[in-house]
């Protein structure tokens, strides 16, 4: 018997950000059959892509080599595309942007993270944007530096109810905060690790590789959050995190997916360390799921390779529907999408042989 | 007597990202930046395709007049061709 959302629901549409374009992977209501749609973008180079719940349209976060950044829009939910990069940019004189990495939207208005690390807004659905210029008059910014994959923006997490409050995570410059609407920002990594400065520099107030960030559902202080050096939670919007990495086969890995609507409920997809190749733990797949906000964890093997598996999973590269139960979806950087109807208890291959996946999102098509 | 007319010839990749834009132009501009600036006003965002915001051609694109490289300072002169091309890097 169909769920009522099943019922309400025409299909579910995944849209997977890779290095060769968008790809989507329209699925029916019960998630038991899938179709390949692209490359969209022009085959750029596409960090992130999401959908707005709201209108259906589809937006595209990308940087070309060539062409330089651009956030990429479609209104027929991937059928044709524009693109636009008016105002995504720094002052003259300024280094460049060259990419924009993460998007996030809310009550409208659209927010893009760019590398070098900064965030832009939008009020015309990404046909021109404006500077946060606070974010980049943090007295710490020059003090920034890049992770391997540059000094980027990567996570923006919109307080759903207030709408003066961001948190922004910067590869490696940690977790910042603002709660005036981005004319201040503070930092938010109190108690998490630096594994890779000086002993006495272990905890210091920025410089943080944050890998990814994840608001619990319904609970908008509570924060989630995959580092380069551990797992953590915090229950006061970011001012003192909690180590939740025991139980866990390795405290490195990069993305981590809250569940739509128990705050207990967290999903990650730990690799085998930062210097042993970055791949899943004994070349075997597993997403880990805790159901009581980090004590406990368990390995969702079923379905997934568990011999020869030599893949990582980036940090946007996984991602949850809002159907019951909770679908789950995760692509690898060999190009091969996994996809749970079931909160990840069992999961299937529904596409292989893309290019490497940088995000995985999801959205509903109503009937 | 106007500003010199130019001719411009865009790489198929620029070109498709604008549909409709043809891959050869023929404008009036003083310098590199102002044809850039010409075809810009015809096809809104092609400029930040090929320029970045230091002001500078990005650093994957080279323009040439004639036979040199150019930037966009660069002066032209009536009956110029400018090409642009795109680097082989990128993949």
């Amino acid at each position: 018997m169909p769920s009522r959302e099943e019922r309400m629901t025409d299909r579910v549409m995944v849209l997977l950000g890779t290095r060769k374009g968008v790809f989507i992977l329209d699925g029916d209501p019960g998630r038991s059959a899938w179709r390949l749609r692209g490359p969209f973008c022009n085959a750029w180079p596409i960090n992130h892509a999401i959908g707005d719940p709201a209108t259906g349209t589809i937006y595209a976060a990308g940087g070309n080599a060539w062409f330089g950044p651009a956030v990429w829009r479609s209104d027929d939910l991937g059928e044709t595309w524009t693109h636009s990069s008016e105002g995504l940019a720094y002052p003259a004189g300024e280094t460049p942007v060259t990419a924009a990495w993460s998007l996030a939207i809310r009550d409208g208005t659209l927010f893009a993270g760019v590398e070098p690390a900064g965030l832009f807004s939008s009020d015309d659905g990404g046909r021109s944007w404006a500077h946060v210029a606070g974010l980049r008059q943090h007295p710490s910014r020059p003090e920034w530096q890049p992770g391997a994959g540059g000094l980027i923006l990567h996570h923006v997490v919109p307080h759903p109810g207030d709408e003066d409050q961001i948190w922004v995570a910067i590869s490696a410059a940690g977790v910042f905060h603002t709660q005036d609407g981005g004319a201040s920002w503070a930092p938010r990594n109190s108690g998490t690790r630096c594994d890779f400065n000086p002993p006495e520099k272990r905890y210091p107030e920025f410089g943080q590789c944050v890998h990814a960030l994840a608001m619990a559902a319904g609970t908008p202080e509570r924060l989630y959050q995959q580092n380069h050096c551990g797992m953590y939670r915090t229950d006061d919007g970011g001012r003192a995190w909690h180590s939740i990495e025991t139980g866990l086969p390795s405290s490195f890995g990069f993305p981590a997916v809250a569940h739509p609507s128990d705050p207990e409920t967290l999903y990650l997809l730990p690799l085998n360390g930062d210097v042993s190749g970055r791949y899943v733990p004994e070349g075997k797949a597993a997403v880990w799921r805790t159901r009581d906000g980090g004590t406990q964890w368990e390995a969702l093997r079923a379905g997934l390779p568990q011999q020869n598996a030599f893949f990582g999973v980036l940090r946007q590269a996984m991602a949850t529907d809002t159907l019951t139960p909770t679908g789950l979806y995760f692509g690898t950087n060999t190009g091969t999408v996994y996809a749970s109807a079931d909160e990840g208890d069992t999961w299937t291959c529904v596409a292989e042989h893309l290019p490497a996946i940088s995000s995985v999102e999801t959205i509903l098509v109503s009937a | 007597m106007g500003p010199p007319r130019v001719v411009v010839t865009l790489p198929a990749a620029l070109v498709a990202l604008f549909p409709g834009c043809a891959g050869r132009h023929v404008v009036a501009a003083e310098t590199v930046a102002g044809a850039i600036a010409a075809l810009d006003r015809a096809w809104p965002g092609l400029r930040d395709r090929v320029c970045d915001s230091s002001p500078a051609v990005r650093r994957h694109i080279r323009v040439f007049v004639g036979s040199a490289i150019a930037g966009l300072e660069t002066p032209l002169t009536d009956g110029d061709e400018i090409v642009v091309l795109t680097a082989i890097s990128g993949g």
